[in-house]
């Protein structure tokens, strides 16, 4: 994660988004179209392969993207996947959004839930973690079904794991 | 002999004086003596010049006749007398054949005994070879068609596991587990350490 290469284009969309004052929504949006690049073959795939021309890979994204995200997250995500870094577009958005979260002196808490989050359930959430790590959090939650149910919170280098998912894997294990 | 061929010449006398009836003889069967006489010294006469002029032509003759069947005789002898050394030659080649024939036999004998135990030595070890490698295999078999049904099985219980829960798990469910997570971590009170399950 310390590479400076990554570092850089992080610190540089990171400004982009904060002079646009877009930075809260742009980092959200960046985050969650990091956790569906992540879990998705066929958008990687797209998004990293050379030999499709970076006009067509940024008509991707913005297809893809379209009205559902700011005009600051669909550019800043073309422009990484323009310039041929498709494949650490991932990092990048990881250290944009951990750079985001140091700025307003947050931890990063990944949230993954089988459903997704309610507003309400999302301030008890963060004030829950809060309190069980000592440090106010930068919450984000992503809608991940492999969880089966209940939540995975990670906070730094700490898991609390509440998923059925590790209680199905340990009954199998058992098995 | 010398009456016996006087009387032979003197029947076509006999035969003649019979026909002839203007002569006579003193006998019945008799030329006259003096007929006779001159017979004789014909007779005579024919057998001096036979002798002198035959006798050393039929002398030769037996002569020769006796030098060719005494070599005859000799040159018989003596293929007798090869052939007795040819058959004494091969007898003891016989003699010789039957030895080397034992000879070789006995060679032979030892040989296959020895090629017989040796490829009943090597069978036995290559069947045992053979079994030893047909036990593995088919306890390797056995073991791994264990392990991929036991993996199978394995893999089939947590499909059905995570299909089972998951149907099970309602919204209702969903929303129960999201507050039991949030007291769970709310009440914990301090800082949670690494890897920490609620």
């Amino acid at each position: 994660m310390n590479d400076p290469r990554i570092d850089g284009y992080a610190r540089a969309l990171f400004e982009v988004a904060r002079a646009d004052g877009t930075l809260e929504e742009v980092e959200d949006e960046l985050f969650r179209f990091a956790r569906s690049f992540e879990s998705t073959e066929s958008l990687r795939s797209a998004l990293t392969d050379d030999s499709i021309p970076p006009s067509r890979r940024q008509g991707i994204v913005e297809d893809l993207l379209g009205d559902s995200a700011t005009p600051t997250t669909v550019q800043l995500i073309s422009l990484v996947v323009g310039l041929g870094h498709g494949h650490d577009l991932v990092d990048i958005i990881d250290a944009l959004v951990a750079r985001a979260s140091a700025s307003k002196n947050l931890a990063l808490a990944e949230v993954r839930s089988a459903v997704a989050l309610s507003e309400d359930q999302q301030s008890r959430l963060r004030a829950a973690l809060a309190n069980a790590t000592g440090q106010q959090v930068n919450l984000k939650v992503v809608v991940d079904p492999k969880v089966i149910g209940g939540i995975v919170a990670t906070v730094g280098d700490t898991v609390i794991d509440g998923s059925i998912r590790t209680r199905v894997d340990q009954l199998k294990a058992r098995l | 002999m010398s009456s016996l061929y006087t009387t032979i010449s003197l029947l076509p006398q006999v035969a003649w004086d019979t026909d002839d009836k203007g002569v006579t003889s003193d006998g019945a069967i008799l030329p006259p003596i003096g007929e006779i006489v001159l017979q004789t010294i014909a007779t005579a006469i024919i057998f001096g010049l036979l002798f002198k002029f035959a006798g050393p032509a039929i002398k030769k003759y037996y002569a020769d006749r006796t030098v060719r069947i005494q070599r005859e005789l000799d040159e018989a002898a003596a293929a007798k007398e090869s052939a007795v050394g040819d058959a004494a030659q091969i007898r003891e080649s016989l003699g010789d054949i039957a030895a080397e024939k034992a000879r070789m036999q006995a060679e032979a004998d030892v040989a296959a005994a020895a090629l017989l135990a040796e490829g009943r030595s090597r069978l036995v070890a290559e069947v045992a070879e053979l079994e030893a490698r047909a036990s593995a295999e088919i306890a390797g078999l056995a073991s791994r068609s264990g392990d991929e049904l036991r993996g199978e099985i394995s893999r089939l219980a947590g499909r059905a596991i995570d299909l089972v829960v998951a149907e099970s798990i309602t919204e209702n469910t969903h929303q129960q587990l999201i507050e039991d997570f949030i007291a769970t971590v709310g009440a914990s009170g301090g800082p949670v350490s690494n890897g920490a399950s609620s």
